[in-house]
């Protein structure tokens, strides 16, 4: 079957029309390149043709490509793989270029036949790349539909001309935000952007097309590239605006992506140099860039991580062979921070919901942050007054527990003290049905000890949310030892209901995801003590690819918090407690009432409402800066291993049963270095054996907590990669 | 080998590198005419017997394009047989000239050039010819490129100098300057600017604030702090390039940075047979050149290194050295010269620099070069040494030693 279909009309209008059997989204495929080429070419030959309409049989034009071939096409390049690339993208440049030139005579510019683009609804990436060769793009008004090239959130650019076409078309400045941010639009601003020509009313999508295309006289066909008085929008490099544009250009990008992003730097190289040449000597350079991000490994990661694998685990590549889980009515325990938000997401799913506390202001307020919301959504135009009103509809706010009378699912998300985690879970279960799932949000508690307090621990199971709710996109499933399957399914399913990304983990202390974040942050607080430089830590984790600094970090979770966890740590290791030297620096800092942003003071300074002012310099007295400072590197792997190896350690310990989940968790999580594509992808990208050899580095200089795990020792001497060994699953790519 | 000899040098004035600056009306073919004509009146020289004429100037487009130091052969009295080269090492072109002069004399290749160098800043502005390194993102991001005064404060954060020590720097200058001129120090350089008349157009350096104090400074607004912190935000590529700093502090303004002008100096190069031959008696020995290639992001640290490489070099040492010209391009580099070698700043820019006069980018060179071989023989001490910091990441010196 094939991906396009191609049909002429008695006026000698041919439609290629774009519809990818089995899938309910067109992408592009290697197959489907070849299959538009042949089309083209008989459009162009055939003399009863006066010109031609692209669209698509489905309510939207296209995705994008394929990543999958994307991740593919180096690893399938043969002996000579970057050749192999470039050569590919080359020859897609030359089916575009050839519907963009549409057979006239390139002395004269005449005689040339019309290629529109007729879009019903979204076209992003090469969905939007081949419109942007043709000669016309007329979309549907469809307020839904997104036109956008979003190709660097994924690790690489436009690749097919999209990035040479929109610069020339919009000029480097106005191109930038789509480019380099990957902003899509709506069809009427993607019209004011000048991304497209034309938007009409979906019914006349097809007329308008034809009748533009039957109306087309030879200079329609000449893209302003293409014309000999051609001057880039907003001046090209050497220009005196341009040249400003672009000295700004590189220091947003590198500023902006901390330099660890490729696809970004080349993005702007491909920018820069095509600005400097003819169109075709642009998209030539465009392809050499292109390639040069498909051969880094960072590119590859990042799709599969992002993209593949993210979406395997929101599809349920973990979920057990149960039936359909879907949650009708939630209870929510607990209504302070992580039960409002709770509540927020669900509702705003189309979920019922009824919120608890044990007072009915408290519950009153819990369902006010939703309103919160909903009201900052109204002010940015995402939110009409009658979905706000339908959202708060579905929360019901009270004390009372007979409210949760028909839920199937509880989230309890009270304080995190088993005794009273075990009354409301005895509470909720005399009133919930039998088959009803009890979930609590605990972080830090085993699922197994709290699981004792319930009737039905088989129905038992973590679900733990990551702050604030509806920003994070991780959810955290945590299995104890008794629970079943079908608490692993309603979890997933509800988790996908509220389209968030889950992983599934098994009960230890502390789950995945703070398993590796808290040695993160005592990495860098030991640091402290060492007499680092401060500032020198934290500009280290963002040069890496962090979110947040380790001092930044630990600011935000408050430092109380912090210690109240070491205290409990040290409580349950004895003496094997390895981190009595973070707690030097931790202790003292509470005791100096420095607990972080909510007391104004912390490892930061701030002023009265929160702002970050700058490192406390009260540091410097306390912790004096060592003479010899490390450098920037050791610094970076001391902060990457300590989470890393934390992240082998888990799946070691069977706590992780999926590097996929491990990766994915990691980035949506707690914002690992998403440009590595997750932990287990950069110890593929720097190979086992130099691993353990950092490792054995840093134990050597800093202690025990570095050394490899004998997994990784393993992997090392038979040189083996976790995606080699462990990708056995086929959906993993 | 063959030594090579400073037989005279010579500058014009600087004049305000605006369109309301004295030398605005004055071509940069005409103002390099100007120091070339001198020197031969002055010396009364044959040029022919000049082998090349080697032109310093940074921004080579528009009229100091297309090798304006052949055009300015053409445009003065000199014979047509001298042929001209324009050269370009940024701040540092006009001592670059000098020191491939004396190289060519001391490896025998002539017997005299004429070396110096013209910036008409005011009608070429600065900048105004490109140049990949600040746009080119494979360049420009992997470098971590920053303008030139985002560098002079990464200095001034890296060693600790405050805004106050820059200051102090800066009066310390305009005062130097303003002694140096009205006890008539650089008569002897000095070649007023005059029309095609002969009517004088300029006489002395426009760009001085005499009087200058700490308090006139203080209201000054740092100059790249905008950049810096806002648009597009320079800091953050510094603090990338510099991680263990968490901030950069902005401490240079306009009253202690140097100047931009227009101006042209020239110096005449020879062996010593040259002197011999046409009666001229050699002022100074070139002792010793050096160029050096350093950090391009923090950029202007140059004259430190280059200054040990040209000791090392030269087997001296830095208590060799009497009186020191570092160029004013901003108040750090001449603080960290300072405080890197432990010198007294009485032997540092004794009659003022850049930060006073200002800095008129392909001449400042040979012509802080000049002001030390005077200030040497005025004071009857022997050896000075000269150096500038130099755009993305350079150094020069110059060690000469009087005969």
């Amino acid at each position: 079957m094939s991906d396009f279909s191609y049909s002429v009309d008695a006026d000698g209008v041919a439609t290629i029309t774009w519809d990818v059997p089995g899938k309910s989204m067109n992408v592009m495929s290697q197959a489907g390149f070849v299959q538009l080429d042949g089309m083209v070419d008989a459009a162009l030959a055939d003399p009863a043709v006066k010109g031609v309409i692209i669209t698509s049989g489905k309510k939207d034009f296209a995705g994008g490509m394929d990543l999958n071939v994307i991740a593919r096409m180096k690893d399938e390049g043969g002996a000579d793989p970057a050749r192999a690339v470039f050569e590919g993208v080359m020859s897609i440049h030359r089916i575009l270029r050839k519907i963009e030139l549409a057979g006239m005579d390139r002395k004269t510019q005449t005689g040339g036949k019309p290629f529109v683009a007729a879009l019903p609804g979204t076209a992003m990436g090469i969905g939007l790349e081949l419109p942007l060769a043709c000669h016309r793009i007329i979309a549907a008004d469809n307020p839904g539909a997104r036109i956008g090239l979003p190709e660097i959130m994924v690790g690489i650019f436009p690749g097919a001309g999209g990035t040479t076409r929109l610069v020339r078309k919009l000029g480097a400045m106005a191109a930038a935000p789509f480019l380099l941010e990957g902003k899509t639009n709506e069809p009427k601003k993607a019209m004011a952007a000048g991304i497209i020509d034309e938007v009409v009313p979906a019914d006349r999508l097809m007329a308008r097309a034809k009748e533009w295309v039957l109306a087309a006289k030879d200079a329609d066909l000449v893209k302003v590239w293409d014309r000999k008085d051609y001057k880039m929008p907003g001046g090209t490099p050497y220009h005196p605006a341009g040249f400003m544009t672009f000295l700004g250009a590189s220091v947003m990008v590198h500023a902006n992506t901390h330099g660890v992003y490729p696809a970004a730097k080349a993005l702007l190289s491909a920018i820069y140099e095509g600005a400097l040449v003819p169109f075709d000597t642009a998209l030539r350079i465009e392809a050499r860039w292109f390639t040069h991000v498909l051969m880094n490994p960072s590119s590859g990661a990042m799709i599969r991580s992002l993209f593949l694998n993210k979406e395997a685990l929101e599809k349920g590549a973990n979920r057990p062979a149960v039936a359909d889980e879907k949650v009708a009515k939630l209870g929510v325990l607990g209504a302070g921070m992580m039960g409002a938000g709770i509540a927020y997401v669900s509702a705003s799913a189309g979920i019922e919901v009824v919120l608890i506390d044990a007072t009915q202001e408290a519950a009153d307020r819990g369902k006010a942050h939703s309103a919160d919301l909903l009201d900052k959504g109204m002010k940015r135009g995402a939110v009409t007054a009658e979905k706000k009103a339908e959202v708060l509809g579905r929360i019901t706010a009270t004390t009372d527990y007979a409210a949760l009378a028909g839920c199937d699912l509880i989230l309890e998300a009270v304080f995190e003290d088993p005794a009273v985690k075990a009354e409301v879970t005895a509470r909720a279960e005399a009133v919930i049905p039998q088959t009803a799932i009890f979930a609590t949000n605990t972080s830090t508690l085993p699922i197994g000890e709290l699981a004792k307090a319930s009737m039905r621990p088989g129905q038992f199971i973590g679900i733990h949310f990551f702050s604030p709710v509806d920003r994070m996109m991780l959810v955290e499933i945590i299995k104890g030892k008794a629970t079943g399957d079908r608490a692993v399914a309603k979890a997933l399913d509800y988790v996908r209901q509220i389209r968030k990304t889950p992983i599934v983990v098994n009960d230890a202390r502390f789950f995945y995801a703070n398993r590796c974040i808290i040695p993160y942050v005592n990495e860098g607080m030991r640091m402290v003590g060492e007499g680092v430089a401060p500032a020198l830590i934290e500009n280290a984790a963002k040069l890496v690819g962090m979110p947040l600094g380790p001092l930044q970090l630990v600011d935000e979770t408050a430092l109380d918090l912090g210690a109240k966890i070491a205290r409990a740590t040290k409580a349950a290791m004895g003496d094997a407690y390895p981190d009595s030297a973070v707690d030097d620096i931790l202790f003292w800092m509470v005791d100096q009432g420095r607990i972080g942003r909510k007391a104004r003071a912390g490892f930061y300074a701030y002023d009265e409402t929160g702002k970050r002012l700058g490192l406390w310099e009260g540091l410097a007295q306390k912790f004096p800066r060592a003479l010899k400072q490390p450098e920037l590197g050791e610094v970076q792997h001391r902060l990457l291993l300590a989470q890393v190896l934390e992240a082998v350690r888990a799946l070691e310990a069977g706590v992780l049963t999926d590097i996929r989940e491990g990766d994915v968790g990691a980035i949506l999580g707690w914002g690992f270095a998403p440009w590595s594509g997750g932990p287990f992808s950069w110890l593929d990208m720097i190979g086992a054996a130099r691993a353990v050899e950092i490792c054995d580095g840093l134990t050597s200089r800093h202690g025990r907590r570095f050394e490899a795990p004998g997994l990784l020792r393993d992997m090392a001497a038979t040189g083996q990669t976790f995606y080699g060994r462990f990708a056995s699953r086929p959906k993993a790519a | 080998m063959t030594e090579a000899y400073l037989y005279d040098a010579c500058r014009t004035p600087r004049g305000k590198g605006k369109a309301d600056g004295a030398l605005h009306e004055v071509s940069a073919p005409r103002l390099s005419a100007t120091v070339l004509n001198a020197l031969k009146h002055r010396n009364d020289l044959d040029t022919r017997a000049i082998e090349d004429v080697i032109w310093g100037n940074v921004t080579q487009v528009a009229e100091q394009g297309a090798c304006l130091a052949r055009t300015a052969v053409l445009a003065s009295e000199f014979d047509e047989s001298v042929p001209g080269l324009s050269i370009n090492r940024f701040c540092a072109s006009g001592l670059e000239a000098v020191n491939l002069a004396a190289n060519q004399v001391k490896g025998g290749a002539g017997m005299a050039y004429v070396a110096g160098g013209v910036e008409c800043m005011s009608r070429v502005p600065m900048g105004s010819d490109g140049g990949a390194i600040a746009v080119d993102p494979s360049i420009a991001i992997a470098k971590y490129f920053v303008p030139q005064g985002i560098s002079a404060d990464i200095i001034a954060t890296e060693f600790g100098f405050t805004r106050d020590q820059a200051d102090a720097l800066a009066v310390e200058s305009q005062k130097r300057a303003a002694e140096a001129w009205a006890d008539g120090r650089f008569a002897r350089s000095i070649v007023p600017v005059r029309d095609v008349n002969g009517i004088e157009i300029l006489g002395h350096d426009e760009y001085m604030r005499p009087g200058t104090d700490m308090q006139s400074l203080g209201s000054l607004k740092p100059s790249f702090k905008d950049m810096g912190e806002v648009m597009p935000g320079f800091d953050r590529i510094a603090i990338m390039k510099y991680p263990h700093l968490e901030r950069i502090e902005h401490i240079h303004h306009a009253g202690n940075s140097s100047g931009i002008v227009d101006g042209a100096a020239a110096v005449l190069v020879g062996n010593r047979a040259f002197g011999e031959k046409y009666g001229l008696r050699p002022r100074a020995r070139i002792r010793a050149t050096a160029k050096i290639g350093t950090d391009p992001t923090i950029m202007l640290t140059g004259p430190v290194p280059v200054t040990e490489k040209i000791l090392r070099d030269s087997g001296m040492t830095i208590g060799d050295i009497d009186l020191f010209e570092v160029n004013e391009a901003f108040a750090a580099v001449v603080l960290r010269f300072m405080q890197a070698f432990d010198v007294d700043p009485a032997r540092v820019n004794v009659n003022g620099g850049a930060i006073a006069m200002g800095h008129p980018l392909g001449a400042t060179g040979a012509i802080i070069l000049g002001t030390l071989l005077d200030e040497l023989e005025r004071r009857g001490l022997g050896t000075g040494l000269a150096t500038l910091c130099i755009g993305s990441g350079m150094g020069a010196a110059t060690i000469i030693e009087r005969v």
